[in-house]
């Protein structure tokens, strides 16, 4: 395929960058953040998808068209997580008697 | 009679012989017809199950089988018969022949992986399968947790593993679809002349694509709870058995569309053929595809009415519920409107289309009735639920799978099925069809729970009528089954295009050679142009 390929240079890095927010996230772990735990956690977990995504998947090479296919894929994680954060964050909003 | 010794012309089917050319084969068109073999099995194996739950439903008490068997036999009827039939049925049999044929297409973009996603459906099939009947799995098709987890075997895990399998048959197949869509249109097919059949495949393809992984991630935490004790699920480990429901609904309920837009597809073609006119509002039929497809993603809480949701999050979604509901009538009335003044013909095709029309009408209305709050509070897991999703899939997908059949059987074997008897079955069908259900739409709204065997004895009429209904549908679908292998030899040879259809799948010989056509067709005109075929003889009709 005629696509534009890193050197080997920026997988090394990409890699090095990985396996660096890896050992973040298990530092992180030992630390009680409270209910930041998560968030950092997530955080990082986002940074190393990101990487993999534009660097070691090509999209940042890639057409509009594929771009858009990672986007979608993105966009119903986003609704997956968002309704279903909707019924779980208004559960107590009403009253349930002997509770 | 002299008999010409012209050699046959060389076809798909006639090109190569023996098991390799089929277990091995890479043609979309073969692939298509092992999964027909495949998906038939899996249906008449769920309507085994189906008979004996319908047999046991006869009489009030609970004498033809134990209770646990009753409700491993709900189970496996629901797995064989959604996630091994009605799933791969329409998209991965017609779907996988045609949609190739009708952009003007050689095969699909990727032959091999369309091979392989077959032997992941059979897989996962058989592997299921065993596993439901090895270790009597009780769950049902939806396996909530905690009964698929606290309170059951390993084996349902088993079950569910078969089912991910499965489902990468299905990702795969929608992504060939969408790939196949947007790369290998023949010259001059634009997305605006793409035979509606190819749109609903498009959408349905988007859902297979962007819904599966989820009840594939779902089945790896139920396993992951199972097996290493992780609190997903589970209270007692930190977990949300509501969780569940949320993620198994966010596919599920997308996968009753995967079930319906390829029938929407097939109903367009079939209502457009038969009354020779153009679909009306071509393009809102299109664009209602692609709605139905992402609004169906937006609803899933409308199974969790009673579950505990909070208020709500189910006021929002039984309030979106009724936007999908919008594009499914678009298309109704399209449909409708297509016959207006059309020059019908009742061949069995469209006696097929006609009869989804009314009864996914109904199914559909039903759907709104059970996503109204109130309402559904008083039917939920009753027979109302269970005759408004049969009304669908049975009433609706499976209508329009026959009808598909039908139509485009002289294509894909050469010769036509008897229309007489064809007639007579679709009757059949649809008398037994309504028989079966419709008492079950009173029988919920009285008060009949879902998935009981032993019920009070004011109910066993309306049982009753519905088992005699479900005897009239068995005879109703044997029948194809007989004359579509006997008219394999004894059926009339079929012409390249009997119904003056406009389609390029009939513009190339019946059955087509291996690769399609003879030469690339370049599309000069809209999907259904009449003008285009006036003057071709039509045989049947
Ligand atoms: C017009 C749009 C539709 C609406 C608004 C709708 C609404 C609903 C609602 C609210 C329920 C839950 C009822 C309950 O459990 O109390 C339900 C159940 C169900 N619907 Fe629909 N529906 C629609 C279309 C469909 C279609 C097209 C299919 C299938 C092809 C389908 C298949 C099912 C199934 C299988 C269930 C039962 C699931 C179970 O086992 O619990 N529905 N529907
Ligand atoms: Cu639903």
């Amino acid at each position: 395929m005629s696509e534009h390929i890193d050197s080997v240079k920026t997988y090394a890095l990409v890699f090095a960058a990985l396996i660096a927010a890896t050992v973040g996230t298990t530092a992180v772990a030992f630390v009680d953040l409270g209910p930041f735990s998560v968030v950092v956690a997530l955080l990082i977990a986002v940074c190393k998808m990101l990487l993999v995504a534009l660097f070691f998947m090509h999209v940042r090479h890639s057409t509009r068209l594929t771009r858009l296919v990672v986007l979608g894929g993105l966009l119903w994680l986003l609704i997956l997580i968002a309704l279903t954060m909707g019924d779980i964050l208004t559960r107590n909003w009403v009253g349930v008697p002997g509770r | 009679m002299i008999t010409a010794a012209v050699p046959e012309r060389e076809n798909y089917l006639n090109n190569a012989y023996g098991i390799k050319s089929w277990l091995l084969t890479r043609d979309h068109k073969r692939i298509g017809l092992l999964y027909l073999f495949t998906v038939t099995l899996f249906f008449f194996l769920g309507g085994a199950f189906a008979t004996m739950i319908r047999i046991e439903l006869l009489t009030p008490q609970g004498n033809f089988v134990s209770s646990e068997t009753y409700n491993k036999l709900f189970t496996m009827h629901g797995v064989a018969m959604i996630f091994f039939f009605l799933i791969p049925a329409i998209p991965a049999t017609l779907g996988n022949f045609f949609l190739p044929m009708m952009i003007g297409a050689r095969d699909l973009a990727f032959p091999r992986i369309n091979l392989l996603s077959w032997y992941l459906l059979v897989i996962g099939g058989l592997f299921s399968l065993f596993a439901m009947l090895a270790g009597g799995v009780d769950t049902g098709w939806t396996f909530y947790t905690p009964y698929s987890t606290t309170y059951s075997n390993s084996w349902v895990i088993a079950t569910a593993l078969g089912i991910f399998i499965s489902g990468f048959s299905s990702i795969l197949t929608g992504l060939n679809f969408i790939v196949t869509v947007h790369r290998m249109r023949a010259p001059g097919m634009t997305w605006m002349r793409m035979p509606l059949f190819v749109w609903s495949h498009y959408a349905t393809a988007l859902i297979q694509v962007l819904g599966t992984p989820v009840v594939a991630v779902t089945i790896i935490l139920l396993f992951c709870e199972r097996v290493f004790h992780i609190g997903i699920f589970d209270p007692t480990l930190g977990g949300d058995p509501v969780l569940f429901q949320h993620m198994f609904w966010f596919y599920s309920h997308p996968a009753v569309y995967i079930m319906i837009l390829p029938a929407m597809g097939i109903v367009s073609e079939l209502v457009s053929v038969f009354s020779r006119k153009p679909v009306f509002g071509y393009q809102f039929v299109a664009y209602a595809s692609m709605a139905i497809a992402v609004l169906g993603f937006l609803v899933w809480g409308h199974h969790l009415f009673v579950s505990t949701q909070s208020v709500y999050a189910a006021l929002v979604f039984s309030f979106l519920s009724y936007f999908v509901a919008i594009p499914s009538a678009i298309k109704v009335f399209n449909w409708t409107a297509t016959l207006y003044k059309g020059s019908i013909s009742f061949a069995t095709p469209m006696l097929y289309a006609f009869g989804f029309i009314g009864l996914f009408t109904i199914g559909g209305l039903t759907g709104l009735f059970v996503a109204a709050l109130g309402f559904d509070v008083h039917v939920t897991d009753t027979y109302f639920v269970v005759a408004h999703f049969h009304y669908i899939m049975v009433g609706g997908t499976i209508m329009a799978y026959l009808g598909g059949l039908h139509y485009w059987w002289p294509k894909i074997t050469g010769r036509m099925y008897p229309e007489g008897w064809a007639k007579l079955s679709a009757l059949i069908i649809f008398l037994g069809f309504n028989l079966t259900f419709f008492p079950q739409f009173i029988l919920g709204y009285l008060g009949m729970p879902r998935r009981y065997h032993v019920y009070p004895d004011e109910f066993q009429v309306l049982h009753v009528l519905s088992t005699a209904g479900a005897s009239v549908l068995a005879v109703g679908y044997l029948m194809p089954m007989i004359y579509f292998i006997w008219s394999l030899r004894y059926g009339k040879v079929a012409s390249a295009n009997p119904w003056g259809a406009t389609g390029l799948e009939w513009q190339t010989p019946s059955p087509p050679p291996v690769h399609n056509f003879d030469v690339t067709p370049i599309v000069t005109h809209d999907a259904y142009d009449y003008s285009t075929v006036i003057g071709q003889e039509v045989e049947v009709g």
